[in-house]
């Protein structure tokens, strides 16, 4: 549970008038600091639960890989679970669920992100393993635990993918949006012959070069003290020798000039067609708009796609539309899935049409507030859980890594009740071209 | 945004030395004093949480309301609460309580299906109509300063829904065609032939909540009517507040929209019988050609919501399949790498439900990954150690603050005291309850609720692949069930 900091907002005033009522102005409080080894450290206090949450963000995703050895970034990921000099294999998981703790990692193509959440008075033991691995991994690593983890990611390779219905698209999407030598245009879990190819050099150097104190930030959030957090985090992370800046990924352009075509088939029994399109970074302008677009479009059921389709038709099952947002690029994504009897090219028709229309004229001003006022109680909903990925601490580091500071909450939310229908319309006009795009089908296989 | 999409080091299956010394010795900044880590940090006495009282009031309808004011945030949460659920299901009608509150939102009051869904996210609220086996809900999720505007929705949505012909249409042609895709995924599939391998056709739980392609055809707009009438009355019902509030300035409120609702008689609810245990060993095989992976699910009848061995049940699932260092995830993933994740649970309601467990396995390794779940099974029935016992009680217990950061965890909470008939006081003695639990009384519920001798087996994979190898573990006799009965249809 989270503790607002409710304040008059002197500046422009962060609300959407409905019906004459206002929602107050969010801040999150905190207290930001770096060590001499270049580790930025951002504290925050809620104590309305005793728990602590301790939030890791390395700047490093699969963005970072060599081609060859797609998945690596991930696969590092799940080593970093495996124990570190101080800490026996199988120990961070014990210690951690002794104290009541839970923890995880993820990885994306720009970060990889390590959470845990234990009672407040296992702050420093969380600290301890956190620290450890940072410093202390390789002391310990083997070929042998390599090798461990390699079978459990193609496992979940396995299962988050190939055995999931439709579970290629997603990959066979980012290798036609994206052009070959641009890191967006491989899998964050990887080929199974670049896993195969992981070896132990590769992860010692991998964390020389990317796991670094100068390219981590570190999120201590919770039912905690600030000047006694701040002296543990000293304690415990002061010994970590200073390393090389990491240089930032310089991907080549990526741009669409035609319409791009390809058929996957599966063990599907609906057809799901895929339109993508190439659109702003995150936070860029335009950002903010395609996401109330996405809104307009297939958000609840008076959205145009999903009226139309889902709705009045029924030619669809489902529809989806949604911006997703990269450090260094984003695609907006449209897919629906036929009914049985219906045909993609149905589908697609009645797609661009409403495409066609919202270029012709802007959407209404009732359809941008429905879309503003859910994204507003969206990030108050996002107020009340410190841990986990997406909770405040999350939240903190991922605006830092932005570089807007890391209480940007109030200006995120301000990117989206500034916008007008008008800028809802541009959106579509300079973004979602009709022939500038790929088309991605998924088709039954012949025999079932 | 959506942020581009992230892969996590676990997930849920089921609803679940060659030492390099270099790089560490020259990468410690000689300045800086070393921390002493010899030994992991000591931990002070845990922290003690205090639960926000729960305060209880009636309409002058007698609709009870269990408030929580919880002020770090201004939102509200306001469920209301319907003791019927897929459990009161009529025989031949499986699906028509899920199907009624999926309806309660498709045009209630003077608003049709359209009208309802723009009313409600022009608030930025969340309404969500649900129901599980044990009970359905009506769920308002809304910014404090927009309560009095969403209310009358709720209101209209819970007590008035309209029904409609077209609606209805609609919405089973969505559900029939969710039945189609379902074959398509061996993780929907395997729980559903487990279901139907523990329970039966004809027993409540063996069948999903949806129900069948064909219960689906056969409703009309008559019996959720008759559902509804029957079940959704203030005597049968709870109202449920927490957030952003204040008692006696919600209450009002809430008197206003609800107060006026009656009583139509007596609502009767049958209590769905406990399924017998197996016999023996069955090993049911559904067959997905050319699947990566095969799911895996085994088990079989396990204990009600109201089994004295609550507490118990909790820690030895916790050292079995209920955490990430549990045994069996600590065998299948860790130890063997057949798996991404393997996790077992006892699925309780206010009957005897399922105790399942379950894990996606590579398929060329599901023989191997069987033999693995079973030694995990006999090997839970041994008396447990000191420490792995000790763990698995502070996990529980000690993590259990952490379900009460959002108003919408409240108000699950306070949910479940209702449903389960739990007492007042069962939360603040949840930790104490945890932490009695014995290891001679894990070693009892295990030798009384693991029996793997009497377990159904269901695997959904790759058959062509797998059978050879699952027959030759001789585990019992072995059939294969198609997808369609494995789906009711």
């Amino acid at each position: 549970m989270a503790r607002l900091a409710f304040v008059i907002a002197l500046l422009a005033l962060i609300v959407v008038p409905l019906g004459g009522q206002t929602l107050a102005s969010l801040q999150v409080p905190y207290r930001q600091f770096r060590l001499s080894n270049g580790l930025t450290v951002i504290l925050h206090q809620d104590k309305s639960v005793p728990i602590v949450a301790i939030n890791m963000w390395y700047h490093v995703g699969s963005a970072n890989e060599k081609q060859g050895r797609t998945g690596f970034a991930h696969l590092f990921e799940h080593l970093m679970f495996e124990g570190s000099k101080h800490v026996k294999e199988g120990e961070f998981d014990t210690l951690l669920e002794s104290a009541g703790g839970d923890n995880n990692g993820s990885t994306s193509n720009d970060r990889t992100n390590y959470v845990i959440q234990v009672p407040s008075n296992a702050l420093e033991l969380a600290l301890f393993l956190e620290s450890d691995r940072m410093a202390y991994l390789l002391d310990t690593m083997t070929p042998e635990r390599v090798n461990g983890q390699r079978d459990v990611v193609k496992n979940e390779r396995r299962q988050s993918y190939e055995n999931q219905p439709y579970g290629m698209a997603s990959i066979e999407l980012d290798r036609m949006l994206w052009p070959p030598a641009h890191p967006y245009s491989w899998p964050t879990i990887g080929e199974m012959a670049d896993l195969t190819a992981a070896s132990y050099e590769d992860v010692v150097e991998f964390f020389k070069k990317y796991y670094t104190p100068a390219n981590a930030s570190l999120v201590v959030a919770g039912d905690i003290d600030l000047d006694r957090t701040q002296a543990l985090v000293e304690k415990w992370f002061g010994e970590i020798a200073v390393s090389p800046p990491v240089e930032p990924v310089a991907p080549p352009a990526a741009i669409l000039t035609s319409v791009k075509r390809k058929t996957l088939t599966d063990r599907v029994t609906l057809p799901r067609i895929y339109l993508a399109w190439l659109t702003p970074r995150m936070y860029a302008p335009g950002d903010a708009a395609l996401d109330v677009t996405a809104s307009v479009l297939a958000g609840g059921k008076n959205s145009r796609l999903y009226k139309r389709l889902v709705y009045d038709t029924q030619m669809a099952q489902d529809v989806s539309a949604y911006q997703q947002s990269g450090a260094l690029g984003s695609s907006f994504n449209i897919i629906a899935t036929a009914r049985p009897g219906r045909t993609i090219a149905e589908l697609q028709t009645a797609i661009d049409e409403e495409l066609a229309r919202l270029r012709r004229e802007a959407p209404t001003s009732r359809e941008v507030q429905r879309a503003v006022n859910q994204t507003e109680a969206s990030f108050y909903r996002a107020m009340e859980r410190v841990g986990g990925f997406g909770g405040k601490a999350d939240q903190l580091n991922a605006y830092y890594t932005a570089g807007g500071g890391p209480d940007f909450f109030a200006e995120d939310l301000a990117r989206y009740t500034s916008l007008s229908a008008s800028d809802v319309q541009s959106a579509v006009i300079d973004w979602l071209p009709a022939d500038r795009r790929v088309e991605l089908v998924v088709q039954p296989e012949a025999a079932k | 945004m959506t942020p581009r999409p992230a892969l996590v080091k676990r997930t849920r299956v089921i609803p679940v030395l060659a030492v390099v010394l270099v790089a560490a010795a020259t990468a410690i900044a000689a300045q800086q004093p070393r921390a002493d880590r010899s030994k992991p940090p000591a931990l002070g006495p845990a922290p003690r949480l205090n639960l926000p009282p729960i305060q209880k009031r009636t309409l002058s309808n007698g609709l009870p309301v269990w408030l929580i004011e919880a002020h770090e945030v201004p939102l509200v949460q306001v469920n209301l609460l319907v003791l019927a659920g897929s459990g009161d299901d009529p025989a031949g009608k499986f699906g028509v309580a899920s199907l009624t509150a999926a309806m309660l939102d498709e045009g209630a009051g003077a608003r049709d299906a359209l009208q309802l869904a723009d009313a409600v996210e022009v608030l930025g609220a969340s309404l969500a109509t649900v129901s599980s086996f044990d009970a359905s809900a009506v769920r308002l999720n809304v910014p404090a300063a927009r309560l009095g505007d969403a209310l009358p929705i709720m209101a209209d949505v819970a007590l008035r829904p309209t029904f409609s012909e077209k609606e209805l249409d609609r919405v089973r042609k969505e559900r029939i065609t969710s039945l189609l895709q379902a074959r398509d995924d061996p993780a929907s599939v395997a729980p559903m032939a487990f279901a139907r391998t523990v329970f039966g056709a004809t027993h409540r739980y063996g069948t999903a909540a949806v129900g069948t392609e064909a219960t689906l055809k056969g409703f009309t707009t008559g019996d959720l009517r008759t559902f509804h009438e029957a079940m959704y009355q203030p005597s049968n019902a709870t109202l449920v507040a927490v957030g952003d509030i204040r008692a006696d300035a919600v209450v009002p409120l809430l008197e206003k929209h609800f107060g006026a609702w009656k009583n139509r008689g007596a609502p009767a609810r049958a209590r769905v019988p406990d399924a017998p245990q197996l016999t023996s060993r069955q090993i049911t095989i559904v067959d997905m050609p050319k699947a990566a992976q095969s799911q895996i699910r085994i088990g079989g009848v396990g204990v009600p919501r109201s089994t004295p061995d609550y507490f118990t049940l909790q820690v030895l699932n916790t050292i079995l399949g209920g955490s990430f260092t549990s045994r069996l995830n600590q065998n299948l993933r860790e130890e063997h790498q057949y798996s991404y994740g393997a996790s077992s649970r006892f699925e309780m309601r206010l009957s005897a439900g399922s105790f399942v467990a379950g894990a996606g396995v590579q398929t060329d390794k599901t023989a191997e990954a069987l033999r693995e779940f079973f030694n995990e099974l006999e090997a839970i029935r041994k008396p447990v150690g000191a420490d792995e016992l000790a763990k698995a009680k502070n996990y529980v217990a000690l993590g259990f603050p952490s379900e009460f950061e959002t108003i919408s965890d409240l108000t699950s909470h306070v949910e479940e005291l209702i449903v389960y008939k739990l007492p007042d006081d069962y939360f603040s003695r949840y930790v104490d309850s945890i932490q009695a639990v014995t290891s001679a009384a894990v070693a009892q519920a295990a030798a009384k609720y693991v029996l793997p001798q009497q377990f159904a087996v269901v695997i959904a994979g790759d058959r062509a692949a797998i059978e050879a190898g699952i027959r030759a573990l001789n585990l019992g006799p072995v059939r294969v069930m198609s997808v369609s009965e494995a789906l009711g249809s």
